[in-house]
């Protein structure tokens, strides 16, 4: 049975990756999963310098699903890759490295220090705020896409995933866009703007008011952009947003995903991914799928 | 793999000790094992729609029956959904988590504030030292009978109904209350309190910390709180209360 895919060159065991920021840089869950059995690991986003993130309360939970609006901290690129590379690398994992920013030069300046890096991928979360275009997320518009992809290329010695941002009238059009810019894969999606109200007090649960809503209330979304973004572009797509079990992991691939992603369920159940690759395994001997490049996209 | 995994565990007993406040033993051989006070369990829901598991302090520890005992107050869907478990009844548990209290000192305050007065009951157990339970209550009070066993119990009400009308501060300085190290857990204003009493007294302070959580293993980094360092793992001047916490040290710590 071969459960092996090629996104960009690079060769995954499986098809199984975690959410980036749901699994931490990989360190946090290597007394539950061994590292090595995943497709590969995708870290917490990393910025040029640490960030702080947002003021508590963080996170809240609503139906199915929860909103964290953490802003994104993380101890900044020159700790990451002295202490968080070689960890992963010691637990043979495939690496694929989360990048973010507030401006084009941020992003930039993290993509030039990982250049050199033993790092199989790159992902650029395009859904921070642009700070120089008044706030509006890149992601949020295919001009911005299209020119920061063409900027990260550039720089950038290993293949480049962008990741888009489900926050858009047409996500296809941001697909095109990413594309246009040399992307080498897309992943999908980043989570849904939302907020939730605390009727007693009166006020917002979150700090920051809007969080970024994920976990199963979002999958059918999900799974409907993939589909739409496998029919708009030929790039390669690791699908994510609201995956559970294996049976959910099947839908992505089936919708068009050639990899696909763990992100909110790994905070419920630590031990999640390799369940999951255990359940891809299982259906397909159940079906007597000799390769999962059979599924990949099978639902037209 | 040391780190503690999601198991079954079995309901021992679970019942009302006093409005919305509910007593809940599990028999949990694996969390007793190396549970200590201070530290904390997650307990997940039964229902799909509830997805993030809830932190319960651990109130006592009895390794010889391998049980634990949580005490919790119904806070919404997901608590008053194990405040009708069964005994015998199964629930998905992960535990123990976070650091626990330090055992140390020779006269000790130990100040509960709500449902932070339970984990004071396993340190009271354990703390070998002359012991001082200050134990403060909105108004309906509970657990306080226990705590008798262990030491001088004080008590304050904010409305004034049983003990020291007003804070847990406030019964420390009506009762004068003297001690070398104090053991902290409840809302963070009384902690901010605490904080300022210790400092004022040059008393040495544990205070345990609360902040809405996630993962509960460090993870998500949802409940941080702010340090006084750098700290190593963030990098930035932020704390995992889950993991690096629930117990800090009150100069350790930015209230």
């Amino acid at each position: 049975m071969n459960t092996n895919v090629t996104i960009a060159g690079v060769t995954f065991n499986n098809p199984v990756t975690t959410a980036s920021g749901t699994f931490g840089s990989g360190m946090e869950y290597s007394e539950y999963v061994d590292l090595s059995k995943l497709g590969a690991v995708t870290t917490k986003g990393v910025s040029s310098i640490p960030w702080p993130g947002n003021p508590t309360p963080r996170v809240a939970e609503t139906y199915g699903g929860m909103l964290n609006a953490i802003g994104l901290q993380n101890p900044g690129v020159e700790v990451f890759i002295k202490r968080d590379i070689p960890f992963l690398r010691q637990q043979k994992a495939k690496i694929i490295v989360n990048v973010v920013g507030k401006t084009t030069e941020e992003y930039c300046d993290v993509v030039e220090r990982l250049a050199d890096c033993d790092v199989d991928m790159l992902e650029i979360n395009i859904s921070c705020p642009n700070v120089k275009e008044g706030g509006i997320a890149f992601g949020q518009d295919p001009r911005c896409v299209e020119a920061i992809t063409t900027e990260i290329k550039k720089r950038a010695k290993q293949p480049v995933i962008m990741k888009l941002s489900p926050n858009v009238t047409d996500i296809t059009e941001m697909a095109k866009a990413a594309e246009a810019g040399g992307a080498d894969a897309l992943s999908l999606i980043n989570t849904l703007t939302g907020m939730k109200i605390d009727i007693h007090r009166r006020a917002f649960l979150l700090a920051n008011k809007t969080g970024g809503l994920s976990g199963p209330a979002i999958k059918p979304v999900a799974v409907r952009m993939v589909y739409q973004v496998a029919n708009a572009v030929k790039l390669p797509l690791i699908g994510m947003g609201g995956i559970v079990g294996a049976e959910d992991a099947l839908e992505f691939i089936m919708a068009g995903a050639s990899m696909v992603a763990v992100g909110t369920t790994n905070f419920i159940n630590p031990s999640a991914t390799p369940e999951v690759v255990r359940g891809i395994e299982e259906y397909m001997k159940k079906y007597n799928i000799s390769d999962i490049h059979e599924l990949i996209g099978c639902v037209k | 793999m040391s780190a503690a995994m999601k198991k079954i565990a079995l309901v021992a007993e679970n019942r009302m000790i006093a409005e919305d406040i509910y007593s809940m033993w599990l028999n949990a051989p694996d969390i007793t094992e190396t549970a200590k006070p201070g530290q904390f369990v997650s307990l997940y829901c039964n229902n799909g729609s509830r997805l993030l598991p809830r932190p319960i302090s651990i109130c006592e520890i009895d390794k010889i029956q391998g049980r634990v005992r949580l005490v919790y107050r119904i806070a919404g869907k997901g608590t008053k959904e194990f405040a009708g478990l069964k005994e015998q009844d199964q629930i998905e548990a992960m535990g123990p988590l976070g650091n626990g209290f330090t055992l140390e000192g020779k006269k000790a305050i130990l100040i509960g504030g709500g449902i932070g007065i339970p984990p004071m009951l396993e340190l009271a157990k354990q703390l070998d030292c002359e012991k001082q339970m200050v134990l403060g209550y909105r108004d309906i009070t509970f657990l306080e009978k226990e705590f008798e066993t262990y030491g001088k119990v004080f008590i304050s009400t904010e409305d004034g109904s049983k003990g020291v009308k007003g804070n847990v501060i406030d019964a420390i300085k009506a009762n004068g209350l003297e001690a070398d190290i104090i053991f902290a857990c409840g809302p963070t204003p009384m902690l901010r309190g605490v904080k300022a009493y210790a400092l004022e007294h040059g008393i040495t302070a544990q205070l345990s910390m609360e902040e809405r959580m996630a993962c509960g293993i460090g993870a998500c980094l949802g409940c941080i709180c702010k340090s006084k360092e750098v700290d190593h793992h963030s990098n930035v001047k932020n704390k995992r209360v889950c993991k690096d916490g629930p117990v800090f040290y009150a100069d350790e710590v930015e209230l």
